[in-house]
C-alpha cells in the first residue's frame, strides 16, 4: 500500500502591479494544472485575508509553498497570519536571476518568455512539492 | 492656487482559484492602464503584509472593489482593514447584466474572453466616473 499523500498548497501572491507577481501566479497555475495536478492545489489568497474557514483549514492542515512577487512577502505573511505552516517560501525573481535568458514582461499576464520562466520555476518547485508530500505521508 | 488631484483606488480580488479572479485582475489592469492619472491600485494582501501606509489607503483614497464571487473578499478586506469602499462591484452581476457567460479558464485569456474583460472594465470605469463626480 502506498503512502497517504496530503495535498501541498501552492500560494502565489496576488501582485497586480509587478511582473514578478504575474510570474508567481503563472508558476502556481503551471504546477496545479500541468506539473503536479492532483497533488499541488491552490486557494484564493484573499480568502485568507477575510479568514474564510475552508481556506484557513486548507493552509493549516497542509504544508504550504508560497511564491511572492516582491520582498513584501504578502503570500507568506498572509499564510502565517492565519496560523498556516509555510514549508517553503520563494520569491519569483530568484528564478529569473538563475535564468537571465528568460526575462519576463507583462503585468497582468506574462508574455511567452515569462511563461517559459514559469515552467522552469514550476519544475524546480515540483521537487519541493514531492518532498513535502512524501514527508506528510510518512 | 489650490489644485486638488483626486484619485480612485481600485482593489481587485484577483482570486487565484476561479476564472473570475483572473477576469477581475485583467479588467482592473485595463482601467489602470487607460486612466493612469485617475486610478491607483494596491495588492489586496498588502493590507495584512504591509505597513501603516497600506492600512490607511482607503482613508486617503475613495476605493472601488472588484470581486469575482459572492464571498466578496476585496470588499470585506478593504472595509475590515482599511476603510469602507465607495463602490463594490461583483463580476457575476456585471456578466449577467451584459448577457455574457463566465470565463472557464484560469489563465491565458484570449479573444474569447475579450468581451467579458471589456464589459467589466467598462463598469469599473463608469464607477470611477461616478466616484470622481461625487468627490
Amino acid at each position: 500500500m502506498g503512502k497517504k499523500h496530503k495535498k501541498v498548497v501552492v500560494l502565489p501572491c496576488s501582485g497586480i502591479g509587478k511582473v514578478y507577481g504575474a510570474v508567481a501566479r503563472e508558476t502556481a497555475y503551471e504546477l496545479v494544472e500541468k506539473v503536479r495536478p492532483g497533488l499541488a492545489t491552490l486557494t484564493c489568497l484573499p480568502l485568507l485575508v477575510i479568514n474564510d474557514p475552508e481556506a484557513v483549514a486548507l493552509v493549516t492542515e497542509n504544508p504550504v509553498i508560497t511564491i511572492d512577487g516582491c520582498p513584501k512577502d504578502c503570500a507568506k505573511k498572509s499564510v502565517e497570519a492565519v496560523g498556516g505552516r509555510v514549508a517553503k517560501a520563494y520569491e519569483a525573481i530568484k528564478f529569473y536571476k538563475e535564468h537571465k535568458d528568460l526575462k519576463p514582461e507583462g503585468i497582468a499576464e506574462v508574455n511567452e518568455t515569462g511563461r517559459k520562466l514559469a515552467q522552469v520555476a514550476a519544475a524546480e518547485i515540483a521537487q519541493e512539492v514531492d518532498k513535502l508530500a512524501a514527508e506528510e505521508g510518512e | 492656487m489650490d489644485i486638488k488631484v483626486q484619485k480612485v483606488g481600485i482593489v481587485s480580488c484577483s482570486g487565484e482559484e476561479i476564472p473570475e479572479g483572473t477576469l477581475s485582475r485583467l479588467a482592473c489592469r485595463k482601467v489602470l492602464d487607460e486612466r493612469p492619472g485617475e486610478t491607483v491600485t494596491i495588492c489586496l494582501p498588502l493590507f495584512i503584509a504591509g505597513g501603516e501606509e497600506e492600512r490607511t489607503f482607503a482613508q486617503n483614497y475613495p476605493t472601488i472593489t472588484v470581486d469575482g464571487c459572492d464571498k466578496m473578499c476585496a470588499a470585506k478586506a478593504t472595509e475590515m482593514l482599511s476603510g469602507k469602499p465607495s463602490k463594490s462591484l461583483l463580476i457575476p452581476e456585471i456578466l449577467k447584466k451584459h448577457g455574457l457567460k463566465a470565463p472557464t479558464k484560469l489563465r491565458h485569456f484570449g479573444p474569447e474572453e475579450d468581451a467579458a474583460v471589456k464589459a467589466v472594465a467598462e463598469e469599473i470605469s463608469k464607477a470611477v466616473d461616478e466616484v470622481l463626480e461625487e468627490a
